[in-house]
């Protein structure tokens, strides 16, 4: 056991945890903004708009979230017309086609929690907010996306999770992410076990406070009070 | 159209092979996983504290560490790990362990991980009433567990593990990093040499979606068979 090594590379890897926290907050905003409307659109009686919204959470959910980061990275600079557009300032960099490809993988899975959300809500409380008068909008925004949200926390707090870990991907696409500085210092010193104690201490520990503050919100929020 | 030509010409037979591989390793992957989720459920539901906290720390590890580190691991440390063990029997000759092995058993630890809490889950609905029902019936350990709460357990079972078989799948792609040819691996390389990324890894895409949407039929027909006398 080299300790040396661990308390060296320890800042090292607390410095590529920021990216890490970058690529995951901002893709879980953009995501759940994403969810919101696909969620919408699937409750939609339309049925071609609804089977829209399904077949992109369908595709999301069955491909690998690799596959997503490598069409988006790799394929879209193919289209030569892409790169003759304002997209291609985004598109060019790892840093948002990774953040693109998250957004819409944690999309297509938010949209499915929040939309088995709105489908569990009571239809009775959208009945007494009607029959006090409310109108159809303010029902929506103040009855039933408040009870959505408390629904989907328990599922929610796990789709943190899993996306937190699947930021790990954007080290493929040569972002210097947690994992990739782990595996860059894994093959430079070939000391595994070393860096990934490290590694997946700090990865633990962004679970257990993701765990804990998602447990704090449940109990804020339940019905009960 | 001619990219997937089978033969020289094309990549279609190498995509065949690669999905097949990617079926094999999957599989694989799921099977190692039952048989530690064989070996920690039993620890988990164990009333010795000790023993509990051995399973409690695979499965919150495992679940809270991304999947790639944990392939890093066992692909950079795999070798080192065995040569170990080797050279405390004597044997100090360099061993290099296949990337299939590797790849599935990387893959196979993490889906174990998931399978035990499903299974713990599952034997912790079963009503009590039927352990004691067994107990009167005069079974004995074996008897208990293989004819009374394993088909039980497997009926409630069945829609979680098909749960976490799409996750392996999926996760399979990831062992492209240690160059297994699987599908990932293979549009990788074809999409290099041919220089048409966006095709090859769509048509991953699609293939993917196929083994997905096809094994989602197959689980559908198994949960119906399980379920029988519901």
């Amino acid at each position: 056991m080299d300790i040396e090594l661990m308390v060296s590379s320890f800042p090292k890897l607390l410095g590529a945890t920021v990216i890490t926290l970058k690529l995951l907050s901002v893709s879980l905003v953009i995501g759940l903004f994403i969810g919101l409307i696909f969620a919408i659109l699937r409750l939609n009686k339309n049925i071609f708009i609804s089977r829209f919204a399904y077949g992109y959470s369908y595709i999301f959910r069955g491909t690998p979230l690799l596959v997503q980061i490598f069409i988006i990275y790799f394929g879209l600079g193919q289209i030569e017309y892409l790169r003759s557009t304002v997209l291609w300032v985004i598109l060019k960099e790892p840093y948002w086609c990774a953040i693109i490809a998250f957004a819409l993988n944690t999309g297509a899975y938010t949209s499915e929690i929040l939309r088995s959300a709105f489908q569990t809500i009571k239809p009775g409380l959208i009945e007494a907010g009607k029959s006090l008068g409310i109108s159809n909008k303010i029902i929506f925004y103040k009855i039933q996306i408040p009870i959505a949200i408390r629904q989907s926390l328990p599922a929610y707090g796990n789709e943190i999770i899993l996306m937190m870990k699947g930021t790990s991907l954007a080290s493929t696409v040569t972002l210097m992410d947690l994992t990739g500085v782990a595996k860059y210092i894994i093959s430079t010193t070939f000391k595994p076990v070393e860096v990934f104690i490290v590694a997946g201490g700090i990865y633990l520990f962004m679970t257990f406070i993701i765990h804990n503050v998602i447990k704090y919100l449940e109990k804020k929020y339940s019905f009960s009070q | 159209m001619e990219l997937l030509a089978f033969g020289d010409t094309g990549w279609g037979d190498e995509l065949f092979y690669a999905t097949l591989m990617t079926i094999a390793v999957a599989i694989t992957a799921m099977l190692i996983g039952f048989l530690f989720a064989l070996i920690f459920t039993p620890l988990k539901l164990s009333k010795n504290k000790f023993l509990n906290l051995i399973a409690n720390s695979y499965t919150t590890v495992i679940r809270g560490v991304p999947e790639l580190l944990v392939i890093y691991l066992l692909f950079f440390g795999g070798t080192g790990a065995v040569m170990y063990v080797a050279s405390i029997f004597g044997y100090n000759e360099y061993i290099e362990i296949n990337a299939f092995i590797t790849g599935a058993f990387s893959i196979g630890i993490i889906s174990g991980a998931y399978s035990t809490e499903v299974f713990r889950g599952a034997i912790q609905s079963i009503d009590k009433g039927q352990f004691e029902a067994a107990n009167v019936l005069g079974l004995n350990k074996f008897g208990k567990f293989f004819k009374i709460i394993l088909p039980q357990t497997l009926r409630l079972a069945i829609p979680n593990l098909s749960n976490v078989w799409q996750i392996t799948l999926k996760d399979t792609s990831l062992i492209s990093v240690t160059g297994l040819v699987e599908i990932m691996r293979q549009s990788y390389i074809a999409a290099g040499s041919t220089r048409d990324p966006l095709f090859f890894y769509s048509f991953a895409a699609v293939l993917y979606l196929l083994l997905t949407f096809l094994s989602m039929k197959l689980i559908n027909k198994l949960e119906v068979r399980y379920s029988r006398g519901y």
